[in-house]
């Protein structure tokens, strides 16, 4: 049913739309993250886990209300620069650079797969070194340059390596994919020897739910051949 | 995740006046330095820890690498994990160091973690993780879930019968056979700790796990001249081969003139409370003849007082072969 979700070619969608904000892309242009943005906290908590949706319907109005202020309160001034550009922000120390790349930056390339640096689909470059950003805080790095998967090519100007995972299928479902980009590109710069099976020591911080190993290797090693 | 102060000192003095007001430099500190973060984080996320105050060291001019005054290396507090690994002279003089390493998190956690930061990364168990479970660690006197549950993974060597978590790190066993010095600053002023003294054992206070006080901090870490002509290496055995916590690791530093071992020093790692310093294995090796039958006392002299748990027996001999092994690459001629 993947017809319900994409617009179809004959669809019109005026150009002031087409670069709106995400509320007019909901009529325009459904994409999938703007869909699920717009179910809001109710959708989300209907379709969370029991353990998830308890939690939220446990607390009274009053609590969340009151908690939402302090957190408020408690926010702390931060300057980042991601991808080449500076963003002033006003965070909850709290904040992971993972949750802050996607909910405050917009950056949604960058994905959450386990939280607890044991996956790295969370990878990311923080002054050129690969990093696992859900295990920092985006106020620690305000004297740090990032990088994320929106940071090494565009669409219609790829960076090698994202050429490679495309060309090799380096995937499946996806989701790993930019954590496994960015190791790669990594990779590329540290001092890694010449065989598969390096190459396979080198990722092994990323791991392929689908399995999609074999072609990742060949991606990495078709660039790293090129280069 | 409970709410905490952040502060970015940019002095060694500031960090350790910040330190200095917690009440406890072990479990539940109510202020936290943070390095890597990778424990610490990944821990205040389980809230089996929550700072008041996290104090973030990462401005401290403490991550050089340098020569040590009268021959050694010193390496500074906030030096990451894969740069030690990859430093030209850890790789040429203390090789063992940089294996350890290498055989450790990935290298993504390795880019973040650091020196001392891996130092105190938490002797732990996955009971210890999970707040929904005793443990003597986290919550004192609660009882240890660990002793009769799923314990495989766990310690034999230093254990008692409050706590059987084993030490998790690569880089301290290899500190241990390096016989580094840790560097602390704290309200009192300097002072140098070997690291056989560093670490508690759990016995009654499992909660407490090295000798730091409020205001204590490492700022580096000083590896001893090395001895000319020795030879080390680390062997980690684990369920697969990367990414994996050991279940029985050994480092070895030997010099061996002829056929005579003339310098030993052994650490265990997966199999102690803490990095596991064998004397024992040391003296069995000194003067002896570099061969099986010497590795082989040597390794159970190491084990002699193992005391494994239900899930974790095989650990005894798995232990033994690894150092056996580890001595073996160690000694033969290249």
């Amino acid at each position: 049913m993947a017809n319900d979700r994409k617009p179809t070619p004959t669809t019109e969608v005026p150009e002031k739309e087409e670069q709106g904000t995400a509320e007019q892309s909901l009529f325009g242009r459904v994409t999938r993250r703007s869909f699920l943005s717009h179910l809001g906290a109710a959708g989300i908590a209907a379709t969370a886990s029991p353990v998830l949706a308890a939690t939220a319907t446990q607390q009274p109005p009053a609590a969340d209300a009151a908690s939402e202020t302090q957190a408020a309160a408690g926010t702390v001034p931060v300057t980042l620069r991601v991808n080449g550009k500076s963003r002033v922000l006003r965070l909850d120390p709290r904040t992971t650079l993972l949750d802050c790349l996607r909910e405050n930056l917009d950056l949604p390339g960058t994905k959450k797969g386990c939280d607890h640096g044991q996956c790295g689909a969370c990878t990311v470059h923080v002054n050129g070194q690969r990093v696992n950003s859900c295990l920092s805080f985006a106020v620690m790095h305000s004297a740090d340059e990032i990088t994320t998967i929106e940071g090494i090519g565009e669409p219609d100007h790829l960076h090698p390596m994202q050429a490679a995972f495309v060309e090799h299928d380096g995937y499946q479902c996806g989701y790993c994919t930019s954590g496994q980009i960015m190791s790669a590109v990594a990779v590329l710069t540290e001092p890694v020897g010449p065989s598969d099976d390096d190459v396979k020591q080198a990722m092994y911080g990323n791991i392929c739910r689908c399995g999609a190993y074999p072609n990742i290797v060949a991606a990495v090693q078709a660039v790293r051949r090129n280069a | 995740m409970q709410t905490f102060q952040y502060s970015r000192p940019t002095t060694v003095d500031q960090a350790i006046q910040a330190g200095a007001k917690s009440k406890t430099a072990q479990q539940y500190a109510d202020v936290r330095f943070a390095a890597g973060g990778t424990t610490l984080i990944d821990l205040m996320k389980l809230d089996v820890e929550h700072p008041d105050q996290f104090v973030d060291i990462n401005a401290l001019p403490l991550e050089r690498i340098e020569p040590a005054s009268g021959g050694g290396l010193v390496l500074g507090a906030l030096a990451r994990n894969s740069t030690v690994a990859h430093h030209p002279v850890v790789q040429r003089d203390y090789l063992v160091l940089s294996q350890a390493l290498l055989s450790g998190a990935s290298p993504q956690l390795r880019n973040m973690a650091t020196t001392a930061g891996n130092l105190l990364q938490r002797t732990r168990c996955m009971y210890f993780r999970d707040t929904a479970h005793a443990c003597n660690k986290r919550e004192p006197g609660t009882g240890c879930s660990a002793i009769g549950g799923h314990n495989r993974m766990l310690a034999i060597l230093g254990t008692s019968k409050d706590c059987i978590a084993s030490n998790p790190s690569d880089q301290n066993v290899a500190l241990t056979a390096l016989e580094a010095t840790i560097q602390v600053q704290g309200v009192k002023g300097k002072r140098s700790i070997p690291i056989q003294e560093f670490y508690l054992k759990p016995g009654a206070t499992p909660n407490r796990e090295n000798v730091l006080e409020p205001g204590d901090l490492i700022v580096s870490v000083t590896l001893p001249a090395p001895v000319a002509g020795a030879r080390s290496h680390y062997l980690k055995l684990r369920d697969r081969a990367a990414y994996e916590f050991a279940l029985a690791s050994a480092a070895i530093v030997v010099k061996v003139n002829g056929s005579r071992i003339v310098h030993a020093r052994v650490a265990l790692g997966g199999v102690g409370t803490v990095p596991w310093r064998s004397h024992e294995a040391e003296r069995e090796l000194q003067g002896r003849t570099a061969d099986a039958a010497t590795f082989r006392r040597a390794a159970e002299a190491a084990l002699k007082d193992a005391h494994p748990a239900s899930e974790n027996g095989f650990k005894v001999e798995l232990a033994k072969r690894c150092i056996v092994r580890a001595l073996t690459v160690s000694t033969q001629s290249a």
